[in-house]
């Protein structure tokens, strides 16, 4: 393992026990992502890509292989804070204005109040969200409020940020808007980024290693490390860089769902 | 409100206009009893005059409960040589004395109720064994008529020495615990799968889980519960006074009604209970509109 790896996965497996027989999730995932990377991890339903995300996060059990997080196994990790989690809805809790969601995370830590107070504003600077602190979620739209988790995450400020289609359920053009403020949030922080998602230009624009995986059993069938410039306007996606790699993706797509029918 | 009183107020209009229908027919046998019995014919006009204000009907009219209503509370408070005016205290033979009886066990039996459901529920979700174990109990608790544990109650607490309001408001405790239980039980566990795997995350505890997430999720559900819960602790209270021969409280109220034969005592008492169990709907209603607007969760 080198100095710089992240997290770790060998031959990764996870079996689920159900009554029509066992459900194979993931099946000998190894990968390796390193600090800073940012990682997509794009595939069908049911390919195992929230899963893998969930193992990282000591979310789900793993039942065969090997995953370390920051060299540690991911109880420990999460026991340490490494990482921070951001789901496919937003969740802020309704009882809470916006500044006080962002602080949950550091009440439970124990940070004290000028310290909450200073990450708040900060994280919430980064998110563009200034001058929202003392509104409740329900008077945001569904973009700011994925946004509000977004800080939530970064607020005790984890090298990780795992994140499970988060922009899933919002409109095309809040989508890129939200790319866009991303990646510049990622250049900012430098944080390692794993990003699950379903959609093939979301992840040739954001990540710089694109994992393509397939269902039944869920597997990796590709990675691609991304030719793309740091530097992404855009309209980046309407160059030939990009449509090659987008192009490859969709025909790693393709041979994993031809083997699994 | 606004808006709504019209569709109110008919409703009303049409409840007491069936009533007063009702009360001709139920209550004319007695009075055409009596016009055989002296040997005289009656009018339709007088007929109705008659059933609308006999001192004993079977079915008293609306205009004469409303009088009892008022005659026995403001009016013995006013002027009554035991009321309020005359000696500073309430008259132990007016309506507001009755139902304050009834109303402060009510409300020591709620506060029992509440706390016991809050604790049962806290400890259901939290404790595999007490969810097992605590709710069939609670469940089979509510299918026992309370009017055949009533009595054994005030009789076990009577024998070893509690007497008075304690034993009316743990029948209401009784009743009132349950609906909490199963409000909060379920407000407890509102919290989706999500919510509690972002608290994972962040390696909660569980009292943080609890104070940061169950808890506020459950206010919602808490209140509902409250407003069944307040209306059964009042139930409560009043079968409380029933089989024990109280002289206090508008359950002694319904029963000395039923005695003598004072149909308008029993109405107006019924209706006395109605109001306050309205009214303690109603506040707990404020508190419930004043909490979540302040939580930000009532927009």
């Amino acid at each position: 393992m080198s100095e710089s790896t992240v997290i770790e996965a060998r031959d990764l497996g996870l079996t689920f026990e159900t009554n029509d027989g066992p459900i194979h999730a993931l099946k000998d995932v190894t990968l390796t992502i390193g600090k800073g990377e940012f990682v997509s991890f794009i595939g069908p339903s049911g390919c195992g890509k929230t899963t893998f995300l969930r193992v990282v996060a000591d979310l789900e059990q793993p039942t065969a292989g090997k995953i370390t997080v920051n060299g540690m196994t991911p109880a420990e990790a999460r026991r340490a804070r490494a990482y921070g989690y951001v789901f496919q809805a937003p969740g802020l809790y309704p009882w809470r204005t916006i500044a006080r969601n962002v602080t949950l995370p550091l009440e439970i830590m124990g940070y004290s109040r000028a310290e909450k107070a200073r990450r708040a504003a900060n994280v919430l600077e980064l998110v563009e969200l200034e001058g929202f602190e003392n509104k409740f979620p329900w008077q945001l739209s569904g973009g700011m409020q994925q946004r509000a988790s977004i800080a939530r995450a970064l607020a005790f400020d984890a090298d990780i940020l795992l994140m499970d289609e988060p922009f899933g359920a919002l409109d095309e053009i809040v989508r890129d808007r939200l790319n866009e403020q991303l990646l510049a949030l990622w250049k900012r922080t430098e944080k390692t980024i794993g990003f699950v998602t379903h959609s093939i230009p979301e992840a040739v624009y954001l990540s710089t290693k694109i994992v393509v995986m397939s269902p039944r059993p869920g597997r990796i069938t590709d990675v691609i490390d991304s030719p793309l410039p740091a530097e992404r306007p855009l309209d980046i996606r309407d160059s030939k860089a990009f449509i090659d790699v987008a192009h490859r993706v969709r025909e790693g797509l393709r041979e994993g769902l031809a083997d699994a029918v | 409100m606004r808006g709504s009183a019209i569709p109110v107020l008919t409703v009303v209009a049409v409840i007491v206009a069936i009533w007063y229908a009702a009360v001709i027919p139920v209550n004319s046998q007695w009075v055409l009893d009596q016009a055989g019995r002296a040997g005289v014919e009656v009018t339709t006009g007088e007929l109705v005059r008659e059933t609308l204000s006999q001192d004993r009907p079977r079915l008293p009219a609306p205009h004469q409960v409303v009088a009892e209503l008022w005659n026995a509370t403001v009016v013995e408070e006013w002027t009554g040589p035991q009321g309020l005016m005359n000696t500073g205290t309430l008259s132990p033979r007016s309506l507001f004395w009755h139902a304050w009886v009834t109303l402060s066990a009510t409300l020591v039996g709620f506060g029992i109720g509440t706390g016991l459901g809050i604790l049962l529920a806290v400890g259901i979700v939290h404790n595999r064994a007490m969810d097992l174990s605590v709710m069939p109990w609670a469940i089979a608790s509510q299918t026992i008529p309370i009017l055949a544990i009533a009595p054994m109650i005030i009789v076990v607490l009577n024998a070893v020495g509690v007497t008075g309001l304690i034993p009316k408001a743990v029948i209401s405790a009784y009743l009132s615990f349950f609906p909490v239980v199963v409000g909060m039980v379920t407000g407890l566990r509102s919290p989706d799968a999500m919510q509690l795997d972002l608290m994972k995350t962040y390696n909660a505890s569980r009292p943080e889980v609890f104070a940061k997430l169950r808890w506020p999720s459950s206010m919602p559900y808490l209140f509902a519960s409250l407003k069944v819960g307040i209306a059964a602790a009042l139930i409560g209270a009043i079968v409380g006074e029933l089989p024990t021969g109280a002289v206090a409280g508008l359950g002694a109220r319904l029963l000395s009604g039923s005695y003598y034969g004072q149909t308008i005592q029993i109405w107006s008492a019924l209706f006395a209970a109605a109001i306050v169990a309205a009214t303690m709907v109603a506040i707990v209603g404020m508190i419930q509109r004043y909490t979540l607007r302040r939580m930000g969760m009532e927009q």
